[in-house]
């Protein structure tokens, strides 16, 4: 087992090294240079630039030096907890991407929260019995729901809530201070959006083990059925769906890009679009390597959980 | 269903079951897609033939229709799929045709749906410069239906290549492709699209270039589990006993067999690459403005018409994309149900 973990870690480790040369590479082109100088001086200002001037520029962001020195230079950094200077921002990226990141854990704490119950409640009944009204229903709204792509349900449920209804914000900036209300809309969008398909997942597993021979049994020897769902079924069909909910993380965090631009919520996806857009090297280096992080420990902890879980699956 | 059954009477029925060869429905697949493609690809340089160029596709669509319809009739979940689905492809290939107005065309702004100005009526409103939406909603399909669909072709073609090159030669040249596309899974998808098109620029070629980054390891994961699966089988030995070089292996032996579970897969990503394409437009990473896109019309609407009168500016492409892309899950869903019955 942990010969497992350090192998994975290690895994990490080099996909992470390799992520963030190729994106010092890739940055390092003149064309992304000239893209920061026009964001930061204005087209204008940059096209009357003498090419002194620009050189100057260059040296006094630091962009003059190849960009391997600045490779060492920035993993040398990241071990002393300096993540670089945010050239939009101008500020420290540490702090930050800190900030972004509690924001958008934040939000998906509450979609998790939400989330996870309704699925494994809704997949369950549907898969308690296979075929049934009840199994139908549930199949068809998971299946509409996952069809509908965030952005047309961040539209729906804004026209809808915001702008019909006028319950809720129509934006999410948090200008005014932290606000449950402007919470609501942006949660709902991603919770809607995920459900469906580990509620899908949930009850082909639960579906699955309702067929095996000692569900039969159980029911055979009169075991009342409310007992034999809760403690015979629900403790071998709830395995497949934790890995699919760990491994949703890693899509949450695709998924949260265009729930926060939409509602302009200041968090860890809107900062990485601005940023991209912007030229921001060192925010989108940092930005980048979180979310590379959190996936691939996603992955390791679905991993480590199933065999945890499943005393059938040993890996050597 | 083969052509050579005895002869049965000369029916209307008995013609779409001669149809149902695969040459056919490739003829009728091309007969659709080429027109299609070229329209949106090179629109500009066809000239005076651009009104004419998508003539041939709408039989080929209508027959297309038909044919599937029939052929997955048991499954009622996959026509409802295949009806939505056809039904945007109808309207990507008529839209030339059909009296509708010039999208592009600034005529009266912010009007409702349903109001008349000049005589002309707009059925579903104007947007914030005055363009009819209900004439962008319709134009909008066929950017988001071609580079959708040839996203996800390229994406199969490269991820089948690797997937079988893994598959087959294993050993280095699978550990070197399963650690890139190791490198590559552990990104978030929207991380990388973002990250590709930031540095390639925003187009759509490389629109198609992110999705293939995007999808082809996944693609290439599932083509290198059925190759490891097959490989192993007589028919391949016999090959290479034959003294068949690998390629031919790959390519004549291997790759019709690994197509049946990559069908539904296909489906499912087509819908993904169609969110993918109109999320990136909406983020202004994608197709560029003037011409209509749902993703485009989403951006600019959120932007400067936020108010409940206005909202059919956003609803309408939201719908549009929405079934869309329920249909392609909905085809899926079918298409993997009939294929568990069989």
């Amino acid at each position: 087992m942990s010969r497992l973990i350090l192998r994975r870690l290690a895994q990490m480790a080099l996909i992470m090294a390799v992520v963030s040369f190729v994106l010092f590479l890739v940055f390092d082109s003149d064309q992304f240079k000239r893209q920061i100088a026009v964001n930061e001086l204005g087209g204008f200002g940059v096209a009357t630039l003498t090419d002194d001037a620009y050189q100057a520029w260059l040296a006094n962001r630091g962009l003059d030096v190849p960009f391997y020195q600045r490779y060492v230079q920035w993993v040398g950094d990241i071990f002393q907890g300096d993540f670089g200077f945010s050239f939009e921002k101008n500020r420290d990226v540490g702090p930050l991407l800190a900030s972004r990141l509690i924001n958008t854990g934040i939000l998906a704490f509450w979609v998790f929260a939400l989330m996870i119950p309704i699925a494994l409640v809704t997949g369950v009944i549907a898969g308690m019995k296979e075929g049934s009204v009840q199994d139908r229903s549930v199949s068809f709204v998971a299946v509409l729901f996952t069809s509908i792509p965030e952005i047309a349900t961040a539209i729906f449920l804004t026209v809808i809530f915001a702008l019909g209804l006028g319950w809720l914000p129509v934006k999410s900036a948090m200008t005014g201070g932290f606000n449950p209300a402007e919470l609501v809309l942006p949660v709902l969008t991603l919770v809607l959006y995920s459900f469906g398909y580990v509620t899908r997942m949930t009850r082909a597993s639960m579906a699955e083990v309702m067929t095996s021979q000692y569900i039969r049994t159980a029911i055979l020897k009169g075991i009342p059925y409310h007992r034999v769902i809760l403690r015979h079924a629900l403790r071998n069909a709830l395995i497949a769906p934790f890995t699919v909910i760990v491994l949703q993380l890693n899509w949450l965090l695709s998924g949260v890009v265009v729930v926060e631009v939409f509602f302009q919520y200041d968090g860890f996806g809107k900062l990485l679009l601005d940023a991209a857009l912007y030229g921001d090297i060192y925010v989108v280096q940092a930005a980048t390597l979180a979310a590379v992080f959190v996936a691939v420990t996603s992955q390791i902890i679905s991993d480590v959980g199933y065999t945890f879980l499943n005393p059938r699956i040993r890996f050597a | 269903m083969s052509v050579a059954t005895a002869p049965t009477p000369a029916s209307a029925l008995s013609i779409l079951d001669r149809l149902r060869t695969p040459r056919t429905l490739i003829a009728l697949v091309l007969l659709m897609w080429v027109p299609l493609s070229s329209y949106v690809f090179f629109g500009r340089h066809l000239g005076a033939a651009q009104d004419l160029v998508l003539l041939p596709a709408i039989p080929a669509v209508l027959l297309l229709y038909i044919i599937a319809f029939r052929a997955w009739s048991e499954s009622p979940i996959a026509v409802i799929g295949l009806t939505l689905v056809f039904f945007w492809l109808l309207m990507a290939v008529t839209a030339p045709y059909l009296p509708l107005i010039d999208p592009n065309r600034p005529i009266a702004p912010f009007q409702m749906p349903g109001s008349t100005v000049d005589g002309q009526t707009f059925w579903l409103g104007t947007d914030m410069r005055g363009r009819d939406v209900l004439a962008r909603a319709i134009w909008g399909c066929q950017r988001v239906i071609v580079w959708g669909v040839t996203a996800t072709l390229c994406a199969y073609v490269v991820g089948t290549a690797f997937g079988l090159v893994a598959g087959y030669l294993s050993g280095w040249w699978d550990e070197i492709i399963s650690f890139f596309a190791n490198v590559l899974l552990s990104f978030p998808v929207m991380v990388l699209f973002i990250l590709v098109l930031n540095y390639l620029g925003q187009s759509g070629v490389n629109i198609v270039i992110a999705v293939t980054f995007a999808s082809a390891p996944a693609i290439m994961r599932i083509v290198r589990g059925l190759t490891l699966d097959i490989k192993t089988r007589d028919y391949i030995y016999a090959a290479q006993t034959r003294g068949e070089h690998p390629t031919y292996i790959m390519l004549i032996e291997l790759l019709p067999n690994v197509r049946g579970p990559l069908i539904v897969d296909a489906c499912l990503r087509l819908g993904y690459t169609t969110v993918a394409i109109t999320t990136l437009t909406f983020l202004g990473l994608g197709l560029q403005p003037p011409d209509p896109d749902w993703g485009l019309m989403i951006r600019e609407a959120s932007a400067s018409a936020l108010l409940w009168q206005f909202s059919y500016m956003l609803i309408v492409p939201a719908l549009s994309v929405s079934s869309l892309i329920l249909g392609f899950n909905l085809m899926a869903d079918g298409l993997r149900e009939m294929s568990l019955r069989d």
